[in-house]
């Protein structure tokens, strides 16, 4: 028996203090990992890495060369886990599951006229079930960050829930593209908003605009995931996306995942890393602990 | 009143700025009457990671320059250096150097800048070469720079060591990390400051201070440098470099007499060393027959 959710005024979210923020985050930053430490998170940052390709130049080669490359981050190095998932375009979608039949690799697809989300409610949802329909296990979509910036917080909110109910049982992310929303206290009520909506993740950024995913960006949304938490005993899951291409920051971030919503986040059903370049960066790093030498990207496959 | 010094803090180069070691670590360098003159940054094997990637990342821009233009920047820097003459003089002379030996040092570090800023566009055609097959090929081979190359500079002397060098190394369009004399360091830093300002991309030359015993196993086992070059004698040194560099199948070089001044210090062929050399196989018509087609 569930209790009803009283859905909050969104035009009273918290307001974020940005300089506290900030320096907490700078704190993240100063924690010594080494040795079996920085091995373990290595990996686990490996099985967090939702490896995506979203460019117009895709094709199904390169797509499926990228879910190989999930199954087989470097077979050179063994115990090595796959990726958590592949993001693609949903055109895309019915090839990468083609190709990851066989394995625990997740499917997402971007949906809802990704990246701008200028278009009819329609066409988005339509997007959604073409996506869901070819068999996607995730579902990323982005808010209309026009209408949230003009204030039209129901109308957000609404799209949100019609995209999740189009989802059916695919797990749906919201993307807020935080580097148009400008400030953070934008930011928490877009989280608000996207987690009351019925977001399963919540997003930070498409990678295509720049600042993508930051580390105060993140622990704002984090904090309404942990308020949610405290509020409902639901867990939201965590997807920071774009701008984080160094083993070293992905460790930063599952510091702050860990400091800000404890362990039972710690796991690639709750926390992912949307990247294309960060997979190769943490691989260099493992193999640097295991052979004792700094690597070289020639020897490394790209994609 | 007696004004209160400014003393100048030497740093290390890498990127294109001036870090200090990310180890903390100092040695203090000591004029001969035993007073100090400066802390010298002690690099670490991560300071020499960091310069690493600044090298690769720099790689492209400088090596796709034309050659022109890397001759006008070694140019340059041989003409900001002469503008700092009188304070190399004074740092050698700190080092220990006489008046005369110093400003012989520096005149001859300008010289030979100015020699390879010389060399950039011509050791193409010295080295490339048309060669006769006996197919309908134009067949032609041009030497390519080989990528980031880490140099161990001579240990005897502070300036002149370090352009010997360093100057070969980006006239053929390489990056590189160079690890300045340990009980001579002051140049090294100053010349960074030259490099800095002399239109030298960022990451082209990355300058680390410090001690050899500490930095050749990792100068000679990253796999992502594709040359290694050392100035010295120490023969465990040389043969840990060389067999560390096979991991990757470095090119290594050994330069044993040490001495900056020698004559056959500058050569067009130390530019050869860091390069590598393309054949190019060109199908034509039929070349070399008799009568001309047009």
């Amino acid at each position: 028996m569930s209790k009803t959710l009283i859905i909050p005024d969104f035009t009273k979210t918290a307001t974020i203090d940005q300089v506290g923020v900030e320096e907490r985050c700078a704190r993240f930053t100063s924690r010594s990992i080494k040795k079996d430490t920085k091995l373990h998170g290595l990996k686990m940052v490996l099985s967090m890495i939702d490896l995506t390709t979203l460019e117009g130049k895709d094709t199904e080669g390169k797509v499926k060369q990228m879910c190989y490359k999930a199954t087989h981050l470097h077979d050179v190095l063994p115990g090595l886990p796959t990726a958590a998932a592949v993001c693609v375009y949903p055109s895309m979608v019915k090839i990468a599951k083609e190709a990851l039949k066989n394995s625990n690799v997740k499917v997402a697809s971007v949906a809802t006229a990704f990246p701008s989300g200028q278009s009819t409610r329609e066409i988005k949802i339509l997007d959604t079930k073409f996506a869901v329909d070819n068999g996607a296990d995730e579902i990323d979509m982005v808010i209309s960050r026009g209408e949230f910036l003009k204030g039209n917080f129901n109308f957000v909110f609404d799209e949100i829930a019609a995209v999740k109910e189009a989802c059916g049982k695919a797990r749906l992310k919201v993307i807020f593209e935080t580097g148009e929303l400008s400030t953070l206290d934008n930011v928490r009520k877009a989280s608000e908003i996207a987690i009351y909506a019925g977001a399963d993740f919540i997003k930070t950024s498409t990678g295509k605009i720049s600042p993508a995913a930051t580390m105060p960006v993140t622990l704002v949304m984090l904090e309404a995931i942990r308020d949610y938490y405290y509020k409902t005993g639901i867990m939201i899951g965590m997807k920071p996306a774009g701008g984080i291409s160094t083993a070293k920051s992905a460790l930063h971030y599952l510091v702050m995942v860990k400091e800000t919503l404890g362990m039972a986040w710690l796991s690639n059903e709750w926390f992912r890393f949307g990247a294309s370049s960060l997979a190769n960066d943490v691989l260099m790093q493992l193999m640097k602990e295991a052979t004792g030498v700094y690597q070289s990207s020639d020897y490394f496959s790209k994609d | 009143m007696a004004r209160i010094e400014v003393l100048k803090t030497y740093k290390i180069y890498i990127g294109g700025a001036f870090p200090r070691t990310e180890s903390g670590r100092y040695y203090p360098l000591n004029n001969k009457a035993g007073k100090l003159i400066a802390n010298i940054c002690l690099s670490s094997r991560k300071d020499f990671r960091n310069a690493v990637v600044a090298a690769r990342g720099a790689f492209v821009g400088w090596s796709s320059r034309a050659a022109f233009n890397r001759a006008q920047i070694l140019y340059r820097i041989a003409e900001m250096l002469e503008t700092r003459k009188a304070q190399f003089i004074e740092e050698l002379m700190q080092q220990g150097s006489t008046a005369k030996v110093a400003e012989s040092e520096v005149n001859l570090a300008a010289d030979r800048l100015v020699y390879y800023a010389g060399w950039c566009d011509k050791y193409q055609a010295l080295f490339g070469s048309i060669n006769p097959v006996a197919t309908s090929h134009f067949n032609f081979s041009v030497p390519e720079p080989t990528g980031v190359v880490s140099v161990l500079a001579a240990q005897d002397t502070s300036l002149i060591s370090l352009v010997n060098a360093i100057a070969p190394v980006i006239a053929g369009g390489n990056t590189c990390v160079v690890l300045g004399s340990e009980s001579k360091p002051l140049c090294a830093v100053t010349f960074a400051e030259v490099l800095n300002s002399s239109d030298v991309p960022g990451g082209v030359v990355n300058i680390l201070t410090g001690k050899v015993s500490e930095l050749h196993t990792h100068f000679a086992n990253h796999m992502d440098v594709n040359a290694t070059i050392y100035y010295g004698d120490d023969a465990e040194v040389i043969k840990t470099i060389q067999e560390l560099a096979t991991l990757n199948v470095k090119r290594v070089f050994i330069h044993n007499k040490g001495n900056g001044s020698a004559s056959d210090a500058q050569s067009p062929y130390h530019i050869l060393d860091t390069q590598e050399i393309k054949t190019t196989w060109h199908p034509i018509e039929n070349i070399g027959a008799s009568g001309a087609k047009y």
